[in-house]
């Protein structure tokens, strides 16, 4: 039932959402996109590295983990791999469920959670150099906040 | 045991994957990652902080204690940063 898909290729957020949303009465949609600068610095390009296999197991794992969380009618995410050029899409996760705030809930979770245990890898292409992008204390943080309470 | 390595771990080592034979006393992941480092260089370098690594035995996270044997897996990598 989980629509899990790791691409070099583009995808279409509309085409997604109205695969998904068929049977639902909510359906919430994030969509991460490459950014054109950091820290002042422009950014010609960013380079997605993965582990095959490993990617999608753990992709698979968060949408199950987010299915026993809340009553969701269906869960896609797509991740990009390879080079990307700023504003394109990275990724892509689609909650569908009967009311709003499970679609919204989950989705949130499962962005939080495929920030920290996805294996993706970011190196920046700037017009200083190129940078291995370090993980955030605060993504953990986000991810850690489910398991409050 | 196969070793992969990603991202700038696998810059540094200069490899993107090998498979080794172990000596008997490395039986976890930190016997490993000590044994490795062995090897001096870009392996030195890119073992020398546990902290700034991490690690994942038959494609599932792992700790540096995991157990493991010559049929495993062992993946190499920073801390991720998709999304």
């Amino acid at each position: 039932m989980n629509r899990i898909r790791v691409q070099p290729d583009d995808f279409d957020p509309g085409l997604e959402i109205a695969q998904l949303g068929a049977q639902a009465g909510a359906v919430v949609s994030f969509v991460g996109l490459v950014r054109a600068e950091n820290s002042g610095d422009r950014l010609i390009s960013m380079t997605l590295e993965h582990f095959p296999g490993m990617t999608e197991r753990e992709l698979e794992r968060i949408a199950n983990e987010a299915r026993a969380r809340w009553e969701l009618l269906g869960v896609t995410i797509v991740h990009r791999y390879g080079e990307l050029k700023p504003s394109e899409r990275i990724v892509l996760v689609v909650t569908a469920a009967s009311h709003r705030r499970a679609a919204f809930e989950a989705a949130e979770y499962l962005m939080d959670y495929l920030k920290t245990s996805a294996p993706f890898w970011k190196q920046e292409l700037r017009q200083s150099g190129a940078y291995w992008i370090e993980a955030r204390s605060s993504d953990d943080d986000a991810a850690a906040r489910w398991s409050k309470g | 045991m196969k070793l992969l390595y990603f991202a700038w771990v696998r810059q540094k080592t200069g490899r993107s994957e090998e498979v080794v034979t172990v000596p008997a006393d490395v039986t976890t992941v930190l016997d490993l990652v000590q044994w490795l480092r062995l090897r001096g260089g870009g392996f030195g370098e890119a073992f020398a902080d546990e902290k700034r690594f991490r690690v994942a035995v038959n494609q599932e996270h792992a700790l540096l204690g995991a157990v493991i044997g010559q049929d495993d897996e062992v993946a190499f990598f920073p801390p991720v940063t998709g999304g």
